[in-house]
């Protein structure tokens, strides 16, 4: 729900950061979460918006350069897909 | 318990094309626990709504709101002061409770947003399967507690048919053929004179709409 709403409230992309596969200190929390963000880039098909505005990455904490690596492809990501459809239905 | 599916999108879009207020009402039982159409389902769907009509530069004005269960008259009074704002109301729950629904408020086009499908048991979260088709005739004391109606692809009532293949239905190898588990189940239980009995066959009441009435509860021609 966290995701689609801010995708309606105009975000141009949202991206959910999890623990590396196997090493999740809840277990399944990360493949859980995983199984949540591939419904929603569902969702957003079905609704006419690209999929690719909500990604999943996974990575440790201690992964500095690779957290900064997936924030820049995420960027460059949404600016290629342009920006959000319905930013301007959002109130400010 | 009744378990639901939501419709595909684009049908739900399609029947709520000609309106622009449109009052979503879930159903906080069975729909709930099947994760189809509770609280958080009636917001996700709302939420997909909203944002494909702005999509096509056509808004939609969405309300929401959940009640305990829709077929059950004491929970949909909370609707009775809710519902005049509204062109029509889209409903989340079972068959059972969107007819209900239509019944108290005539006047609205009552939309189902989910397809009923079968009476099932929760094995898992979001994994529910179908265990009863509600034949009226029930034999489950008899087959070690397996339903010949819905597990077996023939409804077979007495014994297994010439195509059961190695505890595999003919029709794939991936169905069990329900008599053979009924077999094991009563010869786990020492009960297999059991499957020498012969049931009488089933009598098909679920092919008209049924009633009951409980013995001991005012009957309707008493009631105020």
């Amino acid at each position: 729900m966290h995701l689609l709403r801010s995708i309606q409230k105009g975000a141009d992309g949202v991206y959910v950061v999890g623990c590396l596969e196997g090493t999740c200190h809840y277990n399944e929390g990360n493949l859980r979460a995983s199984e949540r963000v591939e419904h929603v880039r569902n969702l957003l098909e079905e609704i006419g918006l690209e999929s690719d505005r909500a990604r999943m990455y996974n990575l440790s904490s201690g992964e500095g350069p690779t957290f900064a690596a997936y924030a820049k492809e995420m960027t460059e990501n949404i600016r290629a897909l342009g920006p959000n459809p319905l930013k301007k239905w959002a109130k400010v | 318990m009744i378990v639901a599916e939501r419709k595909p999108f684009e049908e739900i879009k399609d029947m709520l094309k000609g309106y622009k207020k449109v009052l979503n009402v879930g159903c906080g039982t069975c729909v709930a626990v099947c994760l189809t159409g509770g609280e958080k389902e009636v917001e996700v769907l709302n939420a997909e709504l909203d944002m494909a009509r702005k999509l096509d530069e056509n808004p939609i004005e969405l309300g929401a709101i959940t009640i305990e269960r829709q077929c059950d008259r004491e929970y949909l009074e909370a609707l009775d002061d809710k519902v005049g704002d509204y062109e029509a109301l889209l409903s989340m729950a079972c068959g059972a409770g969107i007819q209900f629904l239509a019944e108290r408020f005539p006047s609205k086009p009552v939309l189902p947003a989910v397809d009923t499908t079968f009476i099932g048991v929760n094995q898992d979260v979001g994994w529910y399967e179908e265990r009863c088709r509600s034949c009226s005739s029930c034999v489950l004391g008899w087959t070690g507690g397996i339903c010949p109606v819905t597990m077996c692809a023939k409804g077979v009532y007495n014994g297994p048919c010439g195509g059961t293949d190695n505890g595999n239905c003919e029709i794939h190898q991936d169905q069990p053929c329900a008599w053979f588990k009924i077999y094991e189940r009563l010869a786990g239980q020492d009960r297999l004179d059991l499957i020498m009995e012969y049931q009488p066959i089933v009598a098909w009441k679920n092919q008209k709409p049924r009633t009951l009435m409980q013995p001991g509860y005012k009957k309707p021609e008493e009631a105020e």
